[in-house]
């Protein structure tokens, strides 16, 4: 019975309020129990709903599961109704799935830390809102779990409120998050006005029925608006900023919110909307060139940086970049693909960065790290699979799922070479920064601070922290091979998320041969061993070289090191001005001089009034006889001059 | 017959005498009686117009007033004890206190 598994979201419901109401009281053990169960217990359900789904024919893989009616006024109705289909059953799987481990490694990661019960109540919020936000059926409920995610996002990267780099980064992410909801409201608000619904299902029969010409303008402006909505969820130009800063949260969050699931909430979104933008070619340009400047700009600041989680922030950036060509090419199914193999090396990544920075007592600058490959084994091993595999070589995941990317970019019919350009550069540039991280972390001297009493030597986590690491390692060799290049198999992945794309609008594709695709496919790899190469060369064999290269080109290097200045950027040309307008006229002039000018103004008036009348109450009886006899003259007076 | 006009006039001006009397005095005592004044110059308005309309309406309103003309003195006279013993004075223009 595929209605009834909507309780995926219950049991993180149930999770988060237990913990959350009653958590203060509870021992570390037992939190770590419930949200660990909470979120396993989803995953299970969904293994089981996946299990029932695919048990179905292929055209009726798409089950609407309605639980209630939320809003209802005239024409406007919104269900709480949630959408079983591949599409979301694949995100679904990806966010209990990671969660779970990642729910896993916190217990132990963070057991040292006050407010335990806290993180992992924020922990099961984020996966229920995560939830609502893939299964829902209409974009009003989706938008429900669209600021429910910033919301955890905030709430994550704060959990060390009491440090003011954590609330700043809190803070920036929530607010650049606002800025890109803002488009995705009002892209909502024009599809409510352009179809009169906000359900998916009738969204998409209408797009498809209508002739081409019709609408146009209307699809290219809602896909426009919620696209930029997915920039900033997605971190992509400009309103990635965010992302770097989030590193201020725990690592496990990192992990889990800005690299595995909540990023790609934007990738989903629009292939999700996939009808809408396979109708709307000037926006998926934008989409493809956009991501592709993200890409290759993100990719450039993470070979400089030295601190190990902004590299991979960087690194997550570049990499959504990528998936956003993808869509930007019209090749949803390839965006979703990328997006689960990410999901797991890039996991992986960050908790294998999170062991390592744990080993040594929080550090995470990589030039205080090197030859800790003696020390974390377990580590060492499943964070070089990740690196293979994000870095593309062959037959890890992230190859497959790149490679995709990059022949689409090339073939299909919105694409073109430049794409295809970039994105090889930006394999190599990849290979290059991730081998540059574990070459750095691992290899080479040992350049942290070992003494006897507040620093130990670095030791291996408990099981708890590597298991995760080791399951994370399978799927970063294995994911891949679900969606095999058509030289080498079915692309089984594509097949099974068909009947979600059912209502694209297909363009006859372009004739290419495998050999083609072979060649391309040997051009990527070439690239990204020349990274590989080139790192070793310059961080194990001649750790002279890249300080000569910085040496030699030390303004192109500052300004990579500098982030491209986009922050100082955004200051000077945003942030300083609304602040200098708050200040100047809206505090100084509008609060100080109009708000409270009337609200002091009213009592001033009142005072001075008050202060002339009051003399008329003088204490002489007479006196107030006479007021009072005037007053009767003044009368009768009235009376007798309105009578006549 | 005397014509309404003569009690009338006797009546505007025995009102005239409280008023003043009540405005330009300052004795307690003076202004109390004034105030009495004043009632009866209206007493006799009532009783002019209901002699004069035929209709007994207006020495019914007599009554009610000469009661509570009868209340007030009561009320009216203890004050002024009360005053004079406070204050040991009859001077209204003495007890000016309450102001602000």
């Amino acid at each position: 019975m595929l209605e009834n598994y909507w309780i995926i979201i219950l049991f993180p419901l149930l999770g988060a309020a237990v913990n959350g109401i009653l958590g203060r009281r509870f021992s570390h053990r037992v939190i770590a129990w419930v949200a660990c169960s909470a979120s396993g217990l989803s995953f299970l359900v969904a293994v089981l709903a996946f299990w029932e789904l695919i048990q179905l024919p292929q055209n009726a893989r798409a089950v609407s599961v309605h639980l209630f009616t939320w809003i209802e006024s005239g024409s406007l109705v919104a269900k709480f109704s949630f959408l079983l289909d591949p599409l979301s059953m694949v995100m679904i799987l990806v966010i209990t799935g990671v969660g779970f481990l990642i729910h896993l490694y916190s217990v132990e990661y963070l057991a040292e830390e006050s407010g335990y019960y806290r993180y992992f109540a924020y922990l099961n919020l984020f996966i229920l809102m995560m939830s609502v936000l893939v299964l829902a059926d209409n974009y009003l409920l989706m938008f429900v779990g669209w600021e429910g995610v910033g919301l955890c996002s905030f709430l994550l990267i704060g959990y060390y409120f009491q440090k003011q780099g954590a609330g700043d980064a809190a803070k920036k992410a929530f607010i650049v998050n606002r800025v890109g909801d803002v488009g995705f409201i009002l892209g909502v608000f024009l599809i409510f006005r352009s179809f009169g619904t906000f359900e998916y299902h009738s969204i998409f029969a209408s797009v498809a029925s209508s002739p081409a010409s019709a609408a146009t303008l209307s699809v290219g402006a809602i896909t426009l608006l919620l696209f930029v909505g997915a920039t900033g969820k997605s971190a992509q130009i400009p309103l990635y900023i965010w992302l770097p800063d989030a590193m201020e949260g725990p690592t496990p969050v990192s992990a889990l919110i800005h690299a595995a699931t909540m990023v790609t909430a934007g990738i989903y979104m629009i292939a999700r909307s996939a009808p809408l933008y396979s109708r709307a070619p000037e926006t998926l340009l934008i989409i493809a060139v956009v991501g592709m400047v993200t890409a290759l700009l993100a990719a450039l600041v993470a070979l400089v940086q030295k601190d190990i989680k902004k590299v991979l922030a960087y690194s997550t950036i570049s990499q959504l970049g990528y998936m956003f060509v993808a869509v930007g090419v019209g090749a949803f199914s390839a965006g979703i693909f990328h997006l689960i193999t990410h999901a797991f090396f890039k996991a992986l990544l960050f908790l294998g960065s999170g062991s390592v920075i744990l080993a040594l007592h929080h550090e995470q600058d990589l030039f205080k790290m090197g030859g800790l490959r003696k020390y974390l084994r377990v580590t060492f091993v499943s964070m070089w699979i990740a690196t293979l595999a994000i870095g593309g070589a062959p037959f890890f995941s992230g190859f497959f799922s790149k490679d995709q990317i990059l022949w689409e970019a090339y073939s299909s019919p919105q694409g073109h070479t430049a794409l295809w350009l970039g994105g090889v550069l930006v394999a190599g540039l990849t290979a290059f920064y991730m081998s540059r991280l574990m070459f750095l972390t691992f290899h080479g001297q040992e350049r942290f601070t070992v003494n006897a009493e507040s620093h130990p030597p670095p030791q291996e986590p408990s099981l708890l922290v590597t298991l995760p690491l080791m399951i994370l390692a399978f799927f970063s060799v294995l994911a891949g091979y679900v969606g095999l290049p058509g030289y080498l198999g079915d692309n089984r992945l594509e097949e099974f998320l068909a009947p979600s794309f059912q209502w694209v609008l297909q363009e006859p594709a372009m004739e290419h041969s495998h050999t083609e695709e072979v060649l391309l496919t040997l051009v990527a790899i070439a690239v990204a061993a020349m990274g590989f190469f080139a790192a070793y060369q310059c961080y194990v064999r001649n750790r002279q070289i890249p300080e000569d290269l910085a040496h030699r080109f030390s303004r192109l290097h500052r300004i990579i090191e500098q982030k491209f200045f986009v922050d100082e950027l955004y200051d000077s040309l945003l942030v300083n001005p609304i602040r200098r307008v708050s200040q100047g006229v809206l505090w100084k002039v509008i609060d100080v001089g109009v708000i409270d000018g009337l609200v002091n103004g009213t009592a001033t008036l009142m005072q001075s009034c008050s202060h002339t009348i009051k003399r008329m109450q003088n204490g002489y009886a007479r006196v107030y006889a006479t007021w009072i006899m005037g007053g009767a003259v003044l009368i009768i007076l009235y009376y007798f001059l309105t009578s006549t | 017959m005397i014509p309404s006009t003569h009690y009338l006039v006797v009546a505007a001006l025995l009102f005239v005498i409280g008023v003043s009397g009540v405005i330009l005095r300052r004795n307690v005592i003076t202004m109390f009686m004034c105030i009495e004044l004043m009632l009866n110059a209206v007493n006799l308005t009532f009783i002019t117009f209901s002699r004069f309309l035929n209709q007994l309406d207006g020495q019914i309103f007599v009554l009610f007033v000469m009661t509570v003309a009868a209340a007030e003195a009561a009320v009216g006279l203890a004050l002024i004890v009360i005053l004079s013993r406070r204050a040991d004075t009859l001077d209204v223009d003495q007890a000016d206190t309450m102001k602000w």
